[in-house]
């Protein structure tokens, strides 16, 4: 039986990459049945810590000290083996198989599997914490949040008593991040420790006892949760004052730039993912798309793009109808698009900034004269997109893939808007990014709304909607419920209509 | 600048390891097959770079390996993948026969040209076909080009043995398949009188250039490497990829057709049987060796038209079977393909360092 972890403490912790000093003389304790938060913004070296107490890494300095006796931790197998289990962002689960061979997946020596015994094990686990999973239900079947309790469930079946969980919440909706805060509050009392990292601070706050802030790979602070505030740790966080986004001015709509009317497409399994959908988005408007997410979201997006087909319904951009444009002319039409998947679909990994910031234009003047691309125009035009939108890049043909997300976000931010499109498609623009991005992404999207730009804004944070737009339509199961100014908007009607209850949201 | 340098002088060692480790392994087949390897290598080796035979006829194949390796270039790059060179080869070749030896009286300075322009139309017909099939049917482009290969050999074939044989064969009742030779005009100009070699290999090393200015200066080639590093971006950005599929692949082939053209106007002056001599397959190693990269592919294919002639000279001089220099070529393969992983992750080299040494612990570890 693995022993029982009363206190574990790093120490003096550095890790140098490449050009990068992730973490610089990291202290960080933390004891029985606490729950530590790690807080820091994407970059500031906390999945680094992480890892290294996982076994992942290891580190260049420093030691860890477990039960005040110093170990080696060289692989994750023997971060299990003293007790320590990590719940990743993406889960490493086999989708057709059951929850229970998930769980025993590479822990049986024998050549028959005793599934019964380990079924037995793991409702013991479940009832335990519970955890309400049937273990012979197939992961397939399961929601992200059960999925994620599958990995939790496959932690303490090896023996976990201190748990790190790496941004649990990022997939999970927010009553999906209910239960998860009760269930880790809930393991904590039955004397688990957890450590979790975030950058959402009102987690943050409402599951920890104590909080270490890490700011560009140091810990800047390291605080017990009840005598600090979310102010506090934002400030610590971003080093600097925080200014809230919020719109300004009243609405004064002007013409409609982008219009559907009554439009039905299919989604990729071929059951119909937008079911007369009729929108319109008008000139220094910003138009909220709310919903969970599933509901037709991304398939409006695609068919604004041009990307997916109608199937039926109409829909014009700029006063001309675009229903049968290709993607391309769209985008010559004035359709900018931030898509949900900034790294697939939004930039090209392998290819450099440069290549990304021309994606759109690289075949015209001034970028591109008789085929030939002009390197020294695009050089001076991408150097100053990067200094004007902040991106941090050690040089220009720094590949697109080597950047943080938010960094990603501001390539992607910059090539659309410098554009100066008509409309502005935006799919959970801030999805994953710390505070200091999201803020800035706020920014540059009012912007575009007081420059008279129509924004689409695609979000499953209520909050968001709230402060950005001008009106919000919820989507559910890819019909629009109901579209309504943000004066009239509150969580409880927004989620009302999102679970697709219209009668007494009104 | 240095570090840049750095990284490629890395590259460089990594693959000549790559290449070292294919050969000692290679050692192992030739001892199996009863001949010593060092000869075997000694004449391999040195044999290319002895005198101005061997460096001359390395050079000879550097030509056609080059060719249809920056089509392979292009292709890779627009992520789609050419086997089908080798009938490529084949379908330049006897478009360019066929059209110089119908036009025998036509002026070289309209003829050669038009040689070329036909031959390489040939290859990019045959290769836009599995181009066109995979973007529009997603026929998986390795099966097509591979069939494609085997169609184009038999019609080729076909035409040297029947159509296109040359007519003293017949009348000589010798009947050897090969076509009647082309006009002198369209032959190729010796670059060192006494050898070879001809003016094809500048002409390859001048597309190379062509091709890398093609790739990484022009909207085109920009395109075709986005189509290949990000599809989907490329969708969103408003490129049809289902057509720059189709043109890559037909790159791909009319440079391999131009390698036919090469062989055809400079080496054999006529189409006959075994002319695309394996640079089909020789020509993907070459590329790959040359880390998808047209300017890296020069040296590679200098390289590999040397590993060719020593191994021929090595077959002559030591007396092994002839597929024995498939064998290597096969582990030559493997081993820069395999490489290919450290070069992608930095860190794997010293990973694997630590694995070795790790292992011999957990083995240790495993008593207790």
């Amino acid at each position: 039986m693995v022993k029982k972890i009363e206190h574990l403490e790093m120490v003096g912790i550095t890790k140098r990459f490449p050009g990068v000093l992730s973490n610089n003389n990291v202290n960080i304790q933390i004891k029985t049945g606490e729950v530590l938060a790690i807080l820091g913004e994407n970059g500031a070296g906390k999945t680094t810590l992480m890892n290294i107490l996982y076994g992942l890494y290891k580190p260049d300095a420093g030691k860890i000290l477990l039960n005040g006796k110093q170990v080696s931790i060289n692989s994750p197998k023997e971060a299990i083996a003293l007790g320590i289990g990590m719940v990743h962002q993406h889960f490493m689960l086999v989708p057709t198989l059951t929850v229970c061979e998930n769980v025993i997946l590479g822990l049986s020596k024998s050549f028959i599997v005793d599934i019964k015994t380990a079924t037995q094990r793991i409702r013991e686990i479940t009832d335990t914490y519970g955890l309400a999973i049937n273990p012979d239900a197939y992961v397939w079947q399961l929601s992200v949040g059960e999925q994620q309790r599958v990995e939790i469930i496959k932690a303490l079946y090896r023996g976990a008593n201190l748990l790190i969980l790496d941004e649990p919440t990022a997939v999970l909706t927010p009553q999906e991040s209910k239960e998860l805060i009760q269930l880790l509050r809930n393991m904590s009392a039955q004397g688990n420790s957890i450590i979790i990292i975030s950058h959402k601070l009102h987690e943050v706050m409402s599951l920890s006892d104590r909080v270490t802030v890490l700011r560009d790979g140091e810990v800047c602070a390291d605080v017990c949760t009840r005598e600090t505030s979310q102010d506090a740790l934002a400030q610590l966080m971003v080093g600097r004052e925080m200014a809230p986004c919020q719109r300004e001015g009243t609405f004064s709509p002007g013409k409609a730039v982008l219009e559907l009317q009554e439009v039905y497409s299919q989604g990729d399994k071929g059951t119909e993912a937008l079911t007369g959908v009729s929108l319109t988005i008008r000139e220094g408007e910003i138009l909220g798309i709310a919903g969970v997410s599933g509901n037709g979201q991304k398939e409006l997006a695609e068919v604004i793009a041009g990307l997916r087909k109608l199937s039926k319904g109409k829909i014009s951009l700029n006063g001309k109808e675009s229903t049968k444009m290709s993607p391309a002319n769209i985008i010559e039409q004035g359709l900018g698009y931030i898509p949900e998947d900034r790294l697939r679909v939004g930039t090209i990994p392998s290819f450099s900034i440069w290549e990304n910031l021309i994606l759109k234009d690289h075949h015209q003047r001034p970028f591109a004269k008789h085929l030939l691309l002009q390197n020294r125009v695009i050089m001076s035009h991408s150097s100053s997109l990067v200094e004007k939108y902040g991106i941090k890049t050690p040089t220009l043909e720094t590949p697109t893939s080597s950047l943080s997300g938010g960094n990603i976000q501001r390539v992607i931010l910059a090539r659309e808007i410098t554009r100066s499109p008509v409309a502005l498609v935006a799919a959970y623009p801030t999805r994953g990014l710390d505070i200091g991005a999201t803020e800035y992404l706020h920014s540059k999207l009012l912007e575009a709304r007081s420059n008279g730009i129509g924004v689409l804004l695609i979000s499953e944070d209520l909050e968001e909607l709230m402060s950005l737009c001008d009106n919000i339509a919820v989507l559910y199961e890819g019909r629009v419920m109901k579209v309504i100014p943000v004066e009239e908007a509150n969580e409880r009607v927004l989620g009302l209509l999102m679970a697709g209850i219209a009668e007494q949201a009104s | 600048m240095n570090t840049k340098f750095r990284q490629v002088l890395k590259q460089v060692l990594v693959l000549l390891a790559a290449l070292a480790g294919a050969l000692l392994v290679g050692a192992l087949f030739l001892l199996l097959a009863k001949s010593d390897p060092i000869k075997a290598y000694t004449v391999m080796f040195s044999g290319p770079v002895n005198d101005k035979y061997g460096i001359t006829e390395t050079l000879v194949r550097t030509a056609p390996l080059l060719l249809v390796g920056l089509g392979i270039v292009i292709s890779f790059r627009s992520g789609i993948i050419n086997i089908g060179a080798e009938g490529q080869i084949l379908a330049g070749a006897i478009g360019a026969t066929a059209v110089g030896t119908s036009l025998p009286d036509m002026p070289g300075v309209i003829l050669l040209p038009l040689v070329f322009l036909v031959g390489g139309l040939c290859g990019a017909i045959w290769g836009g076909i599995a181009g066109w099939l995979k973007a529009h049917l997603s026929v998986n482009e390795i099966l097509s080009t591979v069939m494609l290969n085997q169609i184009a050999f038999q019609l080729y074939m076909f035409l040297i043995r029947g159509p296109l044989i040359d007519p003293q064969e017949v009348s000589y009742g010798t009947g050897v398949p090969q076509t009647a030779i082309i006009p002198a005009q369209i032959w190729l100009s010796k670059l060192i009188p006494g050898t070879r070699l001809h003016s094809g290999i500048i002409f390859a090393l001048i597309l190379a250039v062509l091709v890398y200015i093609f790739l990484w200066r022009t909207s085109i080639g920009y395109r075709m490497r986005a189509v290949g590093a990000g599809p989907e971006a490329a969708r969103y950005a408003g490129i049809r990829v289902e057509w720059y599929l189709v043109l890559a692949m037909a790159l791909a082939g009319g440079m391999a057709g131009l390698a036919g053209v090469v062989e055809v106007t400079g080496v054999h002056h006529r189409s006959l049987e075994g002319l695309s001599a394996g640079y089909g397959f020789s020509g993907i190693v070459a590329a790959l060796f040359g880390r998808l990269h047209p300017l890296g592919t020069i040296p590679a294919a200098i390289l590999f038209g040397a590993l060719l002639l020593g191994a021929e000279m090595m077959q002559r001089a030591v007396n092994i079977p002839a597929a024995m220099i498939m064998v290597i070529q096969g582990l030559v393969v493997l081993f820069v393909v395999s490489s290919d992983h450290f070069q992608r992750n930095p860190g794997s080299l010293a990973q694997l360092k630590a694995k070795v040494f790790r292992g011999n612990v957990d083995k240790e570890g495993g008593e207790l």
